[in-house]
């Protein structure tokens, strides 16, 4: 009994002091003059790799998705001779949950396990100690442009996803099952509010795309230098993001549109 | 803050360094004089490269002072730490070479980083750093393309990049064979004699570092145990360092790890 506790002790005690670490990193990495200009090579290559690499997942994954939403809503809407509300059936659903939370969790898998793996191993082959011993720091030089990269890239993907998802329901709402295109599209501009829906998915995804991405930097940059290491970190990066991004989906969408 | 040949160049003094509970240093003294090749030697596993990366700045020691240039390390705020190691280079034991960046960009990543050369004069720099450890004809190799002792050697010309004015060896000799053991040899002492460098080579390949060093410690048991030229420690009167240079199986250093009675162990009946 006092054992169990005293593990519950120290685990709660090991996960406040990752917080801690993972504070620690990020200030590392953002304090401190900005080098956009000497640095922006090193910011590019980021943004490809985490952002344009991820696009290919994130418009299939939009494609298929708005596509079975209009499949799913229309059996529905179509017994209350509803399916003119089909247009902002998709849009509402892709905008306020799908696209943010779908969008995470597909970039936790694609681009945070990457981010994870990369740095877990440039640690394992002391390619962090040595650029520290060269007095380059590494927070500076490889967290910060990975920070920013994710940070900017999947809320501009969860917009792709979304407007690629409206397509998709197009494609067999209108173009498949014969709702008329006019009311797919008016239906959906009278029911969909900039502010309300739109703004609120961003920031959504905002706050995920920070969740996501510093917890793959924390993950790598924390992780035992071993094979076992690494292959541990990668998947704790997938399942504590993904379970961190439907959490604050909960608490955001309960403060967004719950009252 | 004197820069006289005379005084040492990194100057250990009364360094004591814990790891948790267990004590790695003892209040141990050591010093590193300009424009020699110091060695220390020990068994492994008694944190070798953790005094180098006390030196590097990288751990804190507990106690005690690590004198480099006038400045003493374990003090300085990140701003001076980051100054002192421009002055100074390590050869990790890896390499240590960025795996995404070609031979030549890896020599020329801390010429980059530190100074604002034009591309032109940093190429001639980085040509020479690579011409003097031999590989000028494979800077567009990428570094999983190298041998093991092309790769050390590639890290060793980017750690000269800047010219330092200490460098330090992690291990240079393991895992190399015999003709690469060589090159790099003759290339530690050449390399310190002709840049004027402070080297300090932390190794347990006894022969090896006897034929370079002009100066020998022997750590084990968180403490130096013998030092002096490699002529002084072969005449060593301590039975430890004999068993460590002339690499005997049995010793002061048991070869078995502490058990408990073996006979007792072997009848103990399993319930």
């Amino acid at each position: 009994m006092l054992d169990k506790l005293q593990q519950l002790g120290a685990s709660t005690i090991a996960s406040i002091q990752g917080f801690g670490r993972a504070a620690l990193m990020v200030f590392g990495a953002l304090w401190g003059r900005p080098r956009f200009i000497k640095a922006w090579p090193l910011y590019m290559k980021q943004f490809y790799v985490v952002g344009v690499l991820s696009l290919l997942i994130i418009v299939v994954s939009g494609l298929f998705i708005g596509m079975v939403l209009a499949l799913q809503g229309y059996t529905v809407l179509s017994k209350f001779g509803a399916e003119q509300m089909l247009g902002p059936l998709v849009a509402l659903s892709l905008l306020r949950e799908l696209g943010p939370v779908v969008t995470a969790l597909l970039f936790a898998g694609r681009a945070g396990s990457a981010l994870t793996a990369e740095i877990g191993l440039m640690k394992a082959t002391e390619q962090l100690s040595g650029m520290e011993m060269m007095a380059v720091d590494p927070l500076r030089r490889v967290i910060a442009p990975r920070f920013w990269a994710g940070v900017v890239c999947m809320p501009l993907l969860a917009l792709i996803f979304n407007a690629v998802g409206i397509l998709g329901g197009h494609l067999v709402g209108v173009d498949w099952l014969g709702v008329d295109a006019g009311g797919y599209w008016s239906a959906m501009q009278a029911n969909v509010d900039l502010n309300e829906d739109v703004l609120n998915g961003v920031i959504k995804s905002i706050v995920f795309a920070f969740v996501v991405t510093v917890i793959a930097l924390h993950k790598g940059f924390d992780a035992v230098p071993t094979s076992e290491g690494i292959s541990r970190a990668t998947t704790q990066t997938v399942v504590t993001a993904s379970l961190a991004v439907l959490g604050f989906d909960f608490v955001l969408t309960a403060v967004m549109f719950g009252g | 803050m004197g820069n006289t040949a005379a005084e040492p160049l990194v100057n250990i003094q009364n360094l004591t360094f814990r790891r948790g509970e267990r004590v790695i240093y003892d209040d141990m003294s050591m010093q590193f004089s300009r424009g020699k090749v110091t060695a220390i030697m020990g068994p492994s596993g008694i944190g070798k490269t953790t005094l180098l990366r006390l030196i590097g700045g990288q751990l804190k020691p507990d106690s005690g002072h690590i004198w480099f240039d006038g400045v003493d390390i374990p003090t300085l705020g990140r701003n001076e730490l980051y100054q002192a190691r421009k002055k100074m280079s390590m050869l990790f034991q890896s390499g240590a070479l960025f795996s995404d960046m070609s031979v030549f960009d890896n020599v020329a990543f801390p010429i980059r980083e530190h100074t604002k050369l034009p591309e032109e004069i940093i190429r001639m720099m980085v040509l020479m750093k690579l011409e003097a450890v031999g590989l000028r004809g494979a800077r567009d190799l990428m570094p999983a393309e190298l041998s093991g002792g092309m790769a050390r050697r590639a890290a060793l010309a980017r750690a000269i990049a800047l010219d330092p004015q200490l460098i330090m060896y992690d291990e240079p000799f393991a895992g190399q064979d015999p003709i690469s053991m060589g090159v790099i040899v003759r290339l530690i002492r050449s390399l310190n004699d002709a840049l004027g460098l402070t080297s300090i080579v932390v190794s347990h390949d006894v022969n090896e570092v006897m034929s370079i060093a002009d100066y020998v410690y022997v750590v084990a048991e968180r403490r130096v145990i013998g030092h002096g030229t490699p002529e002084q420690l072969r005449a060593h009167e301590s039975p430890l360092v004999q068993q460590f240079l002339q690499g005997l199986a049995d010793g002061p250093v048991p070869f078995h790890f502490k058990a408990a009675d073996y006979a007792g162990e072997l009848m103990e009946l399993k319930d």
